[in-house]
């Protein structure tokens, strides 16, 4: 296997005003392609993570190389921002042009992509996240969901090859944040796009390929998401709800029925006891 | 391009008016008020109310519009009419009121300060009719930017423009949003006399301000993470670039300045 895209060594973060150590001794590997998740409650040093991969904050020990360059290193802070980008959580809060089309601009710009070239870009990002008819509206009379597909685009318009979303389905309502959500699965496949998902949401965690679960700081279990969360007693201490299904499985089986193992969705809920019935 | 921000008086449409390059709509601007002071009698506000009239007339914006941007200087404009008439020196006695005897010269006065006032309310009102809040940010950052020889933030001071511009439906939203929750909890945002009135403000304020310098935290960490570093070596999606209908424009101003000195050596 190539190289991975997203590679953390040992790294710890303290913040200046407290000390307090938000990220310990984190080591994790993503490869090129991949759709991982970082999943954790409040404070479990998640963001503070998603920060330091994209050089916003700079490690206080160990070592994070993102696409080959050092994050430490100034010089390669723009190219690392530009090759990894990033979605935030508040949709209102990172958008920064008055029309959709120049917002997407906004990243473009930054970088200095040529004029000639800016059209075709953002075309293609808005086509990509599904909000072309919405190119010349104002940002702040779209929805949550909208708003942060419009967010996507402008990280996408840069051609980046990882994407880390922090939290960005959050503050959304369940339309909004599936919305968002297939929209960034879609990216994952058709373009190969690496995805960092970051999220307080199991049922999101679940559907990507690895879990690294967070807590306190530290990276206290990483794995197939079903494996993860096929033991809802482990998941406790970690003050993570499994997923409702996943819960009902395991309470079914206890009761004595012999469902299959890994069951996360009402759907696979569904086929597994249909195939009991049957 | 379609634009549906209801900030300032902005009124889209599709004329050659909107088209103008917004930095020639401006130095148009600057040129017109020059050309407004130039004048020296009654005569030499034909020219300029000629081009105001024939600008409109082409930019499709209703008089209607246009108008009420006077609106709010009607007792400057009584104010000033009124000081003038009493207060100039003249000789030649129009009116005898028995306390004041009003002079021919300072009533034409009136009439010239009167009239300038109207002409540039409505010149500037022109302006922000025919240009987006952005494009014409945009205009002034292209105009601005020879003066970063002296460190003059030209690019800064647009960044920021713009911001706000983007921000204000969101922070109105916010503060309606506040009111409301405060309202629900028994505030009072209506009733006593001005001072309770003000003081009912404290509660809607503090949060706003506090969630406006959160927002402000939250966006620059978002700016960072797309690679804003400042207006060094940006690239731009709108290009400007001056058309026919610019440089003829600017050719229609420089007649109307020519006409308005004539006219001030006709008498």
């Amino acid at each position: 296997m190539s190289e991975p895209i997203i590679s953390l060594d040992h790294v710890s973060y303290a913040y200046e005003e407290n000390g307090k150590e938000a990220v310990q001794d984190v080591s994790l590997a993503i490869p090129r392609g991949a759709f991982h998740a970082i999943l954790g409650q409040n404070g479990s040093g998640k963001s503070t993570l998603a920060k330091l991969i994209n050089g916003l904050y700079a490690p206080t020990g160990g070592k994070i190389t993102v696409c080959g360059m050092d994050t430490q290193d100034e010089k390669n802070t723009w190219e690392i921002r530009r090759r990894a980008g990033m979605v935030f959580q508040n949709p209102d809060n990172q958008l920064v042009a008055t029309i959709v089309r120049e917002d997407v601009a906004f990243g473009l710009e930054n970088i200095g992509v040529p004029t000639e070239e800016m059209p075709a870009r953002i075309e293609q990002a808005l086509r990509d996240v599904g909000m072309t008819e919405y190119a010349d509206r104002a940002p702040h009379l779209l929805s949550g969901g909208q708003k942060q597909r419009v967010a996507i685009a402008g990280v996408l318009a840069m051609q980046p090859e990882a994407i880390i979303f922090d939290e960005s389905t959050a503050m959304l309502d369940p339309k909004g944040r599936q919305e968002v959500f297939s929209a960034v699965q879609r990216l994952n496949r058709e373009q190969g796009i690496t995805v960092l998902w970051i999220t307080h949401f199991m049922e999101e965690a679940a559907a990507c390929q690895v879990a690294h679960i967070m807590h306190e700081g530290k990276l206290v279990s990483s794995g197939d998401p079903r494996e993860i969360f096929k033991d809802t007693a482990a998941l406790a201490p970690y003050h993570l709800d499994a997923p409702p299904m996943a819960k009902l499985a395991q309470e079914l089986r206890e009761a004595g029925m012999p469902l299959a193992d890994g069951i996360l969705t009402a759907e696979e809920m569904a086929q597994e006891v249909a195939k009991l019935c049957r | 391009m379609l634009n549906n921000i209801t900030l300032g008086q902005y009124y889209p449409a599709d004329s050659i008016v909107h088209k103008l390059d917004p930095r020639v709509k401006i130095l148009l601007l600057v040129a017109l008020i020059v050309g407004i002071f130039l004048g020296q009698n009654l005569l030499s506000y034909v020219p300029v109310a000629l081009f105001l009239f024939l600008a409109a007339r082409l930019s499709k914006v209703p008089f209607s519009m246009l108008l009420k941007g006077l609106k709010p200087l009607r007792f400057i404009l009584v104010f000033t009419f009124v000081l003038n008439i009493f207060f100039l020196q003249g000789e030649t006695p129009l009116l005898n009121l028995g306390f004041a005897v009003i002079k021919t010269e300072s009533v034409i006065t009136a009439i010239h300060y009167c009239l300038r006032l109207v002409l540039l309310v409505l010149a500037s009102s022109l302006l922000t009719l025919t240009t987006a809040p952005v494009t014409l940010t945009d205009g002034l950052e292209r105009l601005l930017s020879p003066l970063r020889v002296i460190h003059f933030p030209a690019h800064e001071m647009a960044m920021m423009m713009t911001i706000a511009l983007r921000f204000i439906p969101t922070l109105l939203e916010e503060a309606d949003k506040i009111m409301k929750a405060q309202t629900a909890r028994g505030a009072d945002f209506e009733s006593g006399n001005l001072l309770n009135r003000a003081k009912a403000m404290v509660p809607l304020l503090v949060p706003l301000f506090v969630g406006a310098f959160r927002r402000a935290g939250d966006l620059a960490m978002a700016m960072e993470a797309r690679c804003y570093h400042g207006g060094e070596g940006r690239t731009r999606l709108r290009v400007l670039k001056c058309q026919k209908n610019d440089y003829l424009s600017c050719l229609i101003m420089a007649l109307v300045i020519l006409l308005i000195i004539l006219c001030g050596k006709v008498y």
